[in-house]
C-alpha cells in the first residue's frame, strides 16, 4: 500500500502515483494522488465517515462515485472561497485542498445532534407542518431558528466571492452530453458527417464508465480504443471537447444551459482567470448520452458507512485503485453487480458473500464462488450491524424464511439502472416505464434531442456504441451534414437479467433519500395520510428536492409508493423534472454582472471634465449624472447647491442634460405623427419654434413630458426624460408601425449622438455669444423665447440652439454632436470666466425647476392626469390622440382628485420632507382623512425656505389653506401652507427677457 | 426561446421585448368610450397558439407580429408589423 495511504492499491487505477497531492479533511493531513477525487483519497486513506445526515445526524459514508452524491458532502476550501455541500465524489483533489465534514457539532464522530435520532418519532414525514404550531408567535423566535441551527447543510462563507465567473455563447450542429462509450460513439459519427460539434464531459476525464468497467472496443483494450478515439476527435477542426461541463438545462429553441468549472479543480483561479463559465449553446441537434444511474436498494441500515453502490466500488477500484472494503458483500438483484465481484476479485480483494435477491444465478457465477470460497445466498439484505466506523455484520433474509449474518466490512449495492431521464424531460417530457429493465426511459423529448446508450436504456456495451453512433449519424444528417461516418465501433453486450426489488421490510430505518433523511415508513405515513400523488408525496416528505434532487431516490420513492397503494409504477408516475441537473452557483447565472459592473455605466459627455471639477455624481438609470461640484470650504451637499442656484439666478450657469432622450422625426406626416402621440399640436408649430409636450398613455394617465422643436418642415426634434428614453422610443416606434403605418415619418435615437448643455441665467447670452459665430443673432427679437435652430459656433461646428428654460431663467439649451461634448464644456467655462460662469448639477437644476412648479419624474408618476398636474389647457379638443378618450373617464376628471399645489411649512425655518401625508389641520392622521403626499422638496435658496410640491385633493381650490403634514417614517408632525406652485418669477418674465 | 427578426434573422430571446396579444385594433377616432375601453383593457391570454406582439429593441426596432404557442414556446410564424421596415414614402 502507498505511503501513509492505507487502501490504495500497489497498481493500476488512472492515477498519477508519481504527483502526490497533501489535502485535509476535518483538519487531519491526508495524501492522494493527481487524478483522485476527494472521495477516492478519503477512500484511499481508509476514511469511512464523511459527513452527518440533514434531520438525524446520523453517521453517513460515500455512496457514490458521481454527481448524484447524496451522503459526501462538504465545505470545500476556506475564507472566502468555502463552498458548501460540495459533493466530495466529484471534487478533484489538488495540493492543499482543505474540506470539512458538515452538520455535526463538535465534531464528526462525536455529534450533540444525533441525539435528534431518539426523537425521530418527531421527525417523521411533514412534521414541520404539525409539531412546532403552538404558539403560534413561537415560530418565529424559537422553532424555526432551532430547526434551521440543528437540520442544516453546510454553511455558506458569509462574504463576498472573490472569483469571477464568465458567460459566454456557444453555436454549434451537434450537441453531446456525456463521453461514454455512446457520446464518443455519437462524437465521431457527427464529426466525420462532416458537422460542428460540441462534446461536454462532466469528469475531467473522458471514457464514462470504461473508465471503471474497461471491455473491449474493436478488438482493443478499452483505454486503447479511447485514447484513438480522442485523438481523432481532436484532429477534428469542427468538433469542440469541454471538461468539466455539465449540460444542466434545456430551454426553448434548442437553447441549452452548461457549466464549465474553469479552475475548480485549482486552490484558486490564476490570475485573470475565471472560476467557472457559463455556456449557453445553441445546437440544430442534442444527443443526450448523459448515462445511467445506478440505485440502491432500500433496506434497515442502507445508511451505514461502508454501504455504497456496486458500480462505485468497481470505479473506486478500478478506476482510482482505491479500496473502500476488504472483505465486501454484495447484495444485488441483476446481473450486472456480480461484475463488482470480478472487479474485486481481480484487485485482490476479499468476497464475503453475494446476496442475490433473485431466484436463480448462472453456473458460471457459483464455480466463481466456489473457487474463490465465498458463498452465494438466496434472499435479500434486512439489517446492518455497523455504525461510525462502518460495516461489522450484514443480516440476510433467507428466500424461504431463514436468517443468516455475514461478517463483511463494506456492502456493495446494486438495485439495477435508472436511464438520467432529466435532460430529455425539462420540457415536460414524460419519461416511459420499461418492464424489462424495470426502469423509466426517455420520451416526449423535445425536438432535435434523442437520448442514447444507457441514458436511454441500452445498457450494453455493444448497444451503447452502436446506438450512440447511429444517433451522431442522424444527428448530423438533421443538421445538414451527410460525409461519410464510417462504421459503428463494435463490442460485446453484458448480459442485464434483473429482478426487481425496491424495498426489503426490516426493523430499523430503511433510507430512500438519503440527503433528505425520508425512509421508506415516511413513505408509507404520507400514504395513509393521503399524500398518495408523486407531486404531494414529494412536498410532503421532501422526497427528492434535496441537492441531489434524488438521483439515486426519486424512483425507488415511486416504486414503494407503488406497491402501498397497490398500483403499478408507470400508474404512480414521476414528479416533474426541472432544470438544473447539478446546482449552478448564482455566481455563474450572474457572472460579471455583479457589483460595479452589475449593469452598464453610461457616461454624459462632459464626464470626465465634470470629475476634474470634483463633482459628486448620482446614478439616473444607467447614467452617471454630477449632481453638485463641491466647493473648497462648503460644509456640506446644501450649501454647494445653494451657491450654484444663486450663481444661475444671478449670472450664468451650466448643465449637461444629453441624458433626455432624444428622436428625430422625418417625413412629410412628421406633424401630424406628433399630433396623434401629444395632448396638443404640433402639426401647426412653426419651422424654427419649440414647444413643450405632453403624452399620455392609452389609459388618460400621463406617460412622458419634453419639448419638441420644429427644424424643417418635415424635420422635428422630439426630447423626453431621462428615465423613459428607451421606452417612448419604443413606445413611439409601435405608434408608428403598428397603430398609424399609413403615416410618412420615420424615427430616428439621436441620444448619444448629441451632447446637450443647459445655459441658463441673466448673463446667459454674453457668454453664448463668446460661443457662437458673431453672425448669428441672439437677440430677443432675432432669437425670441421657445426659438429653436441650427447655428455655427466659433470655429465652424453646425450646433443646434434652442430657447427653453428648465430654471425659469432667461435660458437657452445647446446641442453639438457628442465628441464637441467635452470640448464645450472647457470652452464654456473658459469663455464665460469674465461672467463668472458655474457648473450646475442634478440638485440646482431640481431646485429651480421646484421654484418654477415645473412637474418632473415624481409627479409624473403614472397616477396622474395632465390637469391633476396643471396641464390640463394644453389638451386639444380638435383631434384624436393617444389616451384622448381614456382620459375622459369619470374617475380621471372627478373634482376631487389630487392635483399639483406648492406646499410651504408655516413655520420657515422647518425643513420638508417628501412623501410626507397632507391632513386636513386639526384632524388625528389616518387613511380615513389622507388628503395627499408632498412629491418633491428643496431648500429654495430664492425663497429662503424649504419649499415643496405636492399632490393634494381639491389643492388648487384650497390655495392659502393651512393643512397638516404628517411623516409617519420618521415621526414628524408640523403644519404647511397650500400655495401657488410657481414659487419663483410667476409671470415668466425673467425666461422672456 | 429563438426569434427569427425578418429583417436580421435569428435572434435570442433578451433582444426582444414582449407586448401581448396583437389582436385587438385601436378604435377610430368616433369609435366611442366602450370600443375604447374594449381595446384598452379586454386582452386575450390564451394557453395555446396566440398573436402577439414583439420589439427587437435589441436590434432593428422593428415591432413584429409573432405566432406562439403559450404552452410549447413554438413560433409558427412571424411577419413584420404593417409599417416597419423602409419608408412607405409615395406608397
Amino acid at each position: 500500500m502507498a505511503g501513509g495511504q492505507t487502501n490504495r492499491l500497489n497498481n493500476g487505477g488512472l492515477i498519477d502515483r508519481s504527483a502526490p497531492l497533501n489535502f485535509r479533511f476535518d483538519g487531519k493531513s491526508f495524501s492522494g494522488f493527481e487524478g483522485d477525487t476527494l472521495a477516492s483519497a478519503l477512500v484511499a486513506n481508509g476514511v469511512k465517515l464523511v459527513g452527518r445526515s440533514f434531520k438525524y445526524h446520523r453517521p453517513r459514508g460515500i455512496l457514490t462515485a458521481g454527481s448524484e452524491e447524496p451522503n459526501a458532502l462538504v465545505e470545500l476550501r476556506t475564507g472566502a472561497r468555502r463552498e458548501p455541500n460540495t459533493k466530495a465524489t466529484t471534487a478533484e483533489l489538488y495540493e492543499g485542498l482543505e474540506a470539512a465534514s458538515q452538520n455535526r457539532w463538535p465534531s464528526l464522530r462525536f455529534d450533540v445532534m444525533s441525539v435528534n435520532q431518539l426523537f425521530s418519532p418527531i421527525f417523521v414525514a411533514g412534521f414541520y407542518y404539525k409539531t412546532f404550531m403552538w404558539p403560534a408567535k413561537f415560530w418565529e423566535a424559537i422553532y424555526e431558528p432551532a430547526i434551521r441551527r440543528a437540520a442544516g447543510l453546510g454553511r455558506a462563507a458569509g462574504v463576498a466571492d472573490p472569483d469571477h465567473y464568465d458567460k459566454a455563447w456557444a453555436h454549434c450542429d451537434v450537441l453531446i452530453a456525456g463521453s461514454g462509450p455512446a457520446g464518443l460513439a455519437a462524437a465521431l459519427a457527427a464529426g466525420r458527417s462532416g458537422a460542428r460539434v460540441i462534446l461536454c464531459e462532466e469528469d475531467f476525464a473522458f471514457g464514462g464508465r470504461l473508465l471503471s468497467d474497461g471491455g473491449t472496443i474493436d478488438g482493443l483494450p478499452a483505454a486503447e480504443w479511447l485514447s484513438r478515439a480522442l485523438a481523432e476527435l481532436a484532429a477534428m477542426p469542427d468538433v469542440r471537447i469541454l471538461t468539466r461541463t455539465t449540460l444542466f438545462g434545456v430551454y426553448d429553441g434548442g437553447t441549452y444551459g452548461a457549466l464549465e468549472r474553469v479552475n475548480d479543480h485549482m486552490p484558486s483561479p490564476p490570475e485573470h482567470q475565471v472560476r467557472q463559465r457559463m455556456w449557453r449553446i445553441v445546437a440544430k441537434r442534442y444527443v443526450v448520452a448523459a448515462g445511467a444511474l445506478e440505485r440502491p436498494i432500500v433496506f434497515a441500515g442502507n445508511d451505514t458507512p461502508g454501504v455504497m453502490m456496486a458500480s462505485a466500488m468497481r470505479t473506486y477500484v478500478g478506476r482510482y485503485a482505491a479500496v473502500p472494503a476488504k472483505r465486501i458483500a454484495l447484495f444485488t438483484n441483476n446481473e450486472d453487480g456480480w461484475r463488482t465481484v470480478e472487479t474485486a476479485l481481480g484487485a485482490g480483494l476479499q468476497i464475503a458473500a453475494v446476496i442475490d435477491a433473485r431466484p436463480d444465478v448462472s453456473p458460471s457465477h457459483r464455480s466463481l464462488a466456489s473457487r474463490n470460497g465465498f458463498t452465494v445466498l438466496h434472499g435479500s439484505v434486512s439489517g446492518v450491524d455497523g455504525g461510525k466506523d462502518g460495516v461489522r455484520k450484514i443480516a440476510v433474509s433467507l428466500t424461504g424464511g431463514a436468517r443468516a449474518e455475514v461478517e463483511a466490512d463494506g456492502l456493495a449495492v446494486s438495485g439495477g439502472w435508472n436511464p438520467a431521464v432529466g435532460l430529455t424531460s425539462y420540457h415536460r417530457g414524460r419519461p416511459k416505464w420499461r418492464d424489462d429493465i424495470a426502469a423509466f426511459v426517455p420520451d416526449g423529448a423535445p425536438p432535435g434531442m434523442v437520448a442514447a446508450g444507457a441514458a436511454n436504456g441500452d445498457f450494453g456495451l455493444g448497444a451503447c456504441l452502436a446506438k450512440g453512433f447511429a444517433a451522431g449519424v442522424a444527428a448530423a444528417h438533421g443538421a445538414g451534414h451527410s460525409g461519410k461516418a464510417g462504421t459503428a465501433p463494435v463490442a460485446n453486450d453484458e448480459a442485464f437479467s434483473l429482478t426487481p426489488l425496491w424495498h426489503v421490510a426490516g426493523k430499523g430505518k430503511a433510507f430512500v433519500d438519503y440527503q433528505h433523511d425520508v425512509t421508506a415508513s415516511d413513505i408509507e405515513l404520507a400514504q395513509r395520510e393521503g399524500f398518495e400523488s408523486v407531486e404531494h408525496l414529494k412536498r410532503y416528505t421532501t422526497l427528492g428536492m434535496a441537492t441531489d434532487q434524488g438521483k439515486t431516490s426519486n424512483v425507488a420513492g415511486l416504486a414503494i409508493m407503488a406497491a402501498v397503494t397497490g398500483k403499478s409504477i408507470p400508474e404512480t408516475g414521476t414528479t416533474i423534472y426541472r432544470p438544473p441537473y447539478v446546482p449552478v452557483a448564482i455566481g455563474a447565472f450572474a457572472g460579471h454582472h455583479r457589483d460595479e459592473t452589475f449593469h452598464a455605466t453610461r457616461l454624459t459627455p462632459s464626464h470626465h471634465w465634470a470629475a476634474e471639477q470634483g463633482a459628486v455624481f448620482v446614478d439616473t438609470g444607467l447614467w452617471k449624472r454630477a449632481q453638485w461640484y463641491p466647493r473648497a470650504g462648503e460644509k456640506d451637499w446644501l450649501e454647494s447647491v445653494t451657491r450654484e442656484v444663486k450663481a444661475v439666478r444671478s449670472g450664468v450657469g451650466f448643465c449637461d442634460v444629453s441624458t433626455l432622450g432624444k428622436i428625430d422625426v422625418h417625413g412629410l406626416d412628421a406633424g401630424a405623427f406628433l399630433d396623434r402621440v401629444y395632448i396638443n399640436t404640433f402639426s401647426n408649430l412653426a419651422v424654427g419654434k419649440a414647444r413643450y409636450g405632453l403624452m399620455l398613455r392609452e389609459d388618460g394617465i400621463v406617460y412622458d413630458d419634453g419639448t419638441t422643436s420644429r427644424l424643417a418642415e418635415d424635420h422635428y426634434f422630439l426630447t423626453t426624460t431621462t428615465a423613459k428614453a428607451g421606452l417612448v422610443m419604443q413606445h413611439l416606434e409601435f405608434c408608428r408601425q403598428v397603430l398609424f403605418p399609413e403615416l410618412d415619418v420615420q424615427l430616428t435615437s439621436v441620444s448619444d449622438q448629441w451632447a446637450q448643455f443647459s445655459i441658463a441665467g441673466p448673463k446667459t447670452r454674453d457668454l453664448l455669444k463668446e460661443i457662437v459665430d458673431p453672425a448669428e443673432d441672439l437677440s430677443n427679437e432675432g432669437f425670441p423665447f421657445m426659438g429653436a435652430r441650427e447655428v455655427a459656433l466659433r470655429g465652424g461646428i453646425k450646433a443646434r440652439l434652442f430657447r427653453i428654460s428648465f430654471s425659469g431663467e432667461m435660458a437657452f439649451e445647446i446641442s453639438v454632436p457628442a465628441r464637441y461634448g467635452e470640448a464645450m464644456a472647457r470652452n464654456l467655462m473658459l469663455a464665460g470666466e469674465p461672467f463668472g460662469v458655474t457648473p450646475y448639477g442634478t440638485e440646482a437644476l431640481g431646485v429651480m425647476r421646484i421654484e418654477k412648479g415645473h412637474v418632473a419624474g415624481p409627479e409624473l408618476n403614472g397616477t396622474t392626469t395632465a390637469a391633476d398636474l396643471g396641464l390640463g389647457k394644453m389638451t386639444s379638443t380638435k383631434k384624436d390622440f393617444i389616451g384622448r378618450v381614456m382620459a375622459g373617464r369619470e374617475a380621471l376628471v372627478a373634482p376631487d382628485r389630487q392635483v399639483v399645489v406648492g406646499v410651504k411649512p408655516t413655520d420657515r425655518a422647518r425643513r420638508l420632507r417628501s412623501g410626507a401625508h397632507i391632513i386636513p389641520k386639526g384632524q388625528t392622521p389616518g387613511p380615513g382623512n389622507d388628503q395627499g403626499y408632498v412629491t418633491s422638496v428643496c431648500f429654495s435658496p430664492t425663497s429662503d425656505q424649504w419649499i415643496g410640491l405636492a399632490l393634494v385633493e381639491r389643492g388648487r381650490e384650497r390655495i392659502g389653506e393651512i393643512v397638516h403634514a404628517h411623516d409617519p417614517i420618521r415621526a414628524e408632525d408640523y403644519d404647511v401652507e397650500l400655495c401657488n406652485p410657481v414659487f419663483y418669477d410667476p409671470d415668466g418674465g425673467r425666461q422672456r427677457g | 426561446m429563438r426569434i427569427v427578426c425578418p429583417f436580421c434573422g435569428e435572434r435570442e430571446l433578451g433582444e426582444f421585448t414582449y407586448l401581448g396579444d396583437a389582436k385587438p385594433v385601436r378604435p377610430a377616432a368616433g369609435a366611442g368610450a366602450d370600443a375604447v375601453y374594449d381595446y384598452v383593457y379586454l386582452r386575450d391570454n390564451i394557453a395555446g397558439v396566440m398573436s402577439e406582439n414583439w420589439y427587437h429593441g435589441g436590434g432593428c426596432r422593428a415591432w413584429l407580429k409573432v405566432t406562439r404557442n403559450t404552452l410549447t414556446h413554438e413560433i409558427s410564424a412571424i411577419e413584420p408589423a404593417a409599417g416597419a421596415g423602409a419608408a412607405k414614402v409615395g406608397a
